[in-house]
């Protein structure tokens, strides 16, 4: 019968070697692969006595711990969702919305990528195509329309800027742009 | 004389007391009296479950039972699960469907499991069927958000639409407001498996506004703690209620008004969903933990003592699902506090970690054996075990009818005596007579088959990986598991002996799985030319199987029963060993 599925040349040679280890001694599929390399022994008893253990594996080094597929026996959505709790708990990053006034549609952005305000800034201002303008400790943003703002966890809008940004990137739920005059409202001595 | 017996009853009698008589099996009993009661029978018989799509045909159905209102379909094996079967191999539902639409006119429930459901096919459905009322996806896929918006609009007196653990290509969350504004027949919806960002949660809460009959609803991740109240506060009847994600800042109103939308549902037994959980927020439970029977914390990161505290609130507690943060303490607890429990699931929560993260042992497990007499139903992965304490839990527990034990690591022996853990499954076999449903893990020797075969009389299901010495132990449990129904095992060193030995028995089962083993093409071609009744099919995607010698063993072998002979829309990677298929190739 022939299949329509492509067939590498490399599993043909692999194939002949003959070669079936105990399950478990070897890695026998690798994650995620339309491929396995199934590796066979030249035993002719082989399906009557069971399998004897691959003596070659014995002085070798352990092989590194290989993901064996399907095991253990979990589905995939309880893996993933272990998976995220992981990546969060490790500081897998910190998205926040990031809205700007008069745009049509909200970004997003992982605030644990920038190193400092600068860099965000930047980052902000080349996502929505404008300037922001120069900080101040006094005056906040000067020379543009524009102010970027965040609420914090207290619910509050506070400017860009104030606190340290260790402070600034565990306590931002989210960030907008503010315009016109309400932007000049939060310059304005505070 | 005799004859004027046969027909004392006439034929409406005979249906009207057939109606009474529900159950499959029962059914079927009724079916094999007399070719009358054959005939009678199937003209009444409104229910269909086909365990295996494959088994049989849809005209075949179709041309028994031509009234039926309300089918059940399997698909795929069991071990799809754990992506052991590739994408393809089968399970479509769209040709049954189409069979039906033409049929059952009148057809009013359609229930899936591991089968391959497109948006054509949702389609079909809500074009075909006037009475619709019940569709449940159990772990399904192929199909979009579009499927489901069809469904929605066309079905007006849908009851129940449940698509628990099923992959949905989730496009918007609009579909949801397809409903129509006369909906108003909900009883059920689950749809926690969406993922979508965005719910359309207006469309959502005016559904549940309008829906006076809705028992049971299960929301997806997206929907955000504050959220609950309002839909709770519209649905005070709810039985099972699935949250959203349970994560917010701790501020006092936000829980003061949940606390009071959960107090205010006085028929709620049954929670589930608790993503991202904030422990902040469980004592909003506490006013209905005293009512709750199930409750489900599989998804829930939350450490023993929070899930202490939650625990020892609900004495009523029947079915508990959770990670293994729980770990030993919190089981003690839960042994201690709940004497109803009859199921157990326990995950890990670290799966594929080499050392331990948590400290969930055997103990724990063998504390709720000792302390919840009804305990019927185990899942339970962990990383260690001994004989001792398998005896001790089958001893405490000889009504276990389902246990199934994943030690992480393949082939762990007992940890105290480093013996095989032979003696603790026999135990279990041997003490709990009821046992339908087996999964083995650990290393294990040919004994523990023979314990199987030995004592597992009334088990329908096992599992096996990475267990046994020889084609003795597969001997074992197909010449002695009389009730046995489906087989899966993978990694074992079980070759062709055993299979062909007991060839027959394949017939009385719904289907045997065996991948990684000991089988070879060979013996697979002799099994598809000798039982014709039995489809055998092997799954390769590497290269077809001809192209090696005959005594190469096989990748991949899935062997079920039908009548309906080889299927039509296999994939290139799977070979059908029937004589008919090879020929017309």
């Amino acid at each position: 019968m022939e299949g329509s599925v492509g067939y590498d040349n490399d599993l043909n040679l692999r194939a002949t070697e003959l070669r079936l280890g105990l399950p478990g001694t070897e890695p026998v599929s690798i994650v995620r692969s339309n491929k396995r390399s199934l590796q066979q022994v030249a035993d002719d008893d082989c399906g009557v006595n069971g399998c004897r253990s691959d003596d070659q594996n014995e002085t070798a080094p352990p092989p590194p711990k290989a993901q064996i597929v399907g095991w253990p026996p979990i589905r995939s959505y309880r893996k993933n969702n272990i998976q995220t709790k992981k990546n969060e708990s490790e500081g897998g990053g910190i998205y926040v919305k990031v809205s700007m006034d008069g745009a049509p549609y909200l970004r997003k952005i992982d605030l644990k990528i920038y190193s400092g305000y600068p860099e965000l800034l930047q980052a902000i201002e080349n996502m929505f195509k404008f300037t922001i303008g120069e900080y101040s400790e006094r005056e906040g943003y000067k020379g543009s329309d524009y102010a970027p703002t965040y609420e914090d966890k207290d619910g509050d809008w506070m400017l860009v800027g104030d606190v340290p940004w260790e402070m600034f990137i565990t306590s931002c739920k989210r960030l907008r742009i503010m315009k016109g005059s309400e932007a000049r409202g939060l310059g304005c001595g505070v | 004389m005799q004859k004027e017996m046969a027909y004392s009853f006439p034929d409406e009698v005979l249906k009207h007391v057939f109606s009474f008589i529900q159950s499959d099996k029962d059914r079927n009993a009724v079916s094999l009296v007399c070719k009358s009661w054959y005939e009678i029978e199937r003209w009444c018989r409104r229910k269909v479950f086909i365990g295996n799509c494959y088994a049989v045909s849809p005209r075949m159905v179709i041309r028994r039972f031509p009234e039926v209102r309300s089918i059940e379909l399997k698909g795929k094996p069991h071990f799809a699960d754990f992506n052991l079967v590739p994408d393809g191999w089968g399970g479509y539902v769209l040709q049954w469907i189409a069979e039906m639409a033409g049929a059952y006119p009148w057809l009013g429930e359609i229930r899936l499991k591991r089968m391959v459901v497109t948006d054509e096919s949702l389609e079909l459905i809500a074009k075909s069927f006037k009475n619709f009322k019940v569709l449940v996806l159990f772990s399904c896929e192929g199909f979009s958000t579009d499927g489901l918006a069809a469904i929605a609009a066309s079905c007006k007196n849908l009851r129940e639409l449940d698509l628990r653990e099923s992959e949905v290509d989730d496009l918007s969350g609009h579909w949801l407001a397809q409903f129509p504004e006369t909906c108003t027949s909900l009883v059920s919806l689950n749809i926690s498996c969406l993922g979508s960002d965005e719910v359309s949660f207006s469309a959502l809460e005016r559904l549940v506004d309008r829906c006076p009959n809705l028992r049971s609803l299960q929301l997806n991740r997206a929907v955000t703690l504050d959220k609950i109240a309002n839909i709770l506060r519209r649905a005070p009847q709810l039985v099972d209620f699935g949250t959203g994600n349970y994560a917010a800042e701790l501020q006092p109103d936000v829980f003061s008004n949940l606390a009071g939308a959960f107090s205010s549902c006085k028929e709620l037994k049954s929670l589930s969903g608790f993503w991202d959980v904030v422990p902040a927020y469980l004592p909003a439970l506490y006013s209905i933990c005293p009512r709750l029977t199930s409750l489900n914390l599989s998804y829930a990161t939350i450490q023993s003592p929070d899930l202490i505290k939650l625990v020892s609130h609900c004495p009523r507690l029947q079915r508990l699902l959770v990670l293994d943060y729980v770990e030993d303490s919190g089981l003690e607890e839960l042994a201690s506090s709940c004497k109803d429990l009859q199921e157990l699931r326990v995950f890990p929560s670290d799966p594929f970690g080499v050392e331990p993260n948590v400290s969930l042992t055997e103990q724990g497990l063998v504390a709720v054996s000792l302390g919840c007499p009804k305990l019927q139903s185990v899942l339970y992965f962990c990383r260690r075990m001994s004989n001792a304490a398998l005896v001790t839990i089958a001893q405490n527990c000889p009504n276990l009818t389902r246990f199934r034990l994943c030690i992480i690591e393949p082939k762990t022996p007992d940890y105290l005596t480093l013996d095989p853990l032979d003696a603790g499954f026999g135990a279990i076999v041997e003490h709990c007579k009821d046992l339908r449903r087996l999964s083995l893990s650990g290393l294990l020797t040919d004994h523990v088959f023979e314990y199987i075969g030995t004592y597992g009389k009334k088990l329908e299901m096992l599992s096996v990986a990475f267990a046994g010495d020889s084609d003795l132990g597969l001997h074992h449990v197909l010449s002695g598991c009389e009730s046995l129904r489906k087989l899966e095992i993978r990694d074992c060193p079980f070759g062709d002996k055993a299979l062909l030995a007991n060839a027959a028995k394949l017939e009385t089962m719904r289907s045997l799985w065996m991948s990684s083993c000991a089988v070879s093409f060979g013996a697979c071609k002799l099994l598809g030319q000798k039982m014709p009744k039995l489809n055998v099919e092997v799954i390769d995607e590497t290269e077809p199987p001809d192209s090696r010698p005959e005594s190469y063993p096989v990748d991949k072998l899935y062997i079920y029963r039908s009548v309906a002979g080889p299927r039509f829309d296999m994939p290139p990677f799977v070979w059908s060993m029937d004589e008919a298929v090879k020929i017309l190739h």
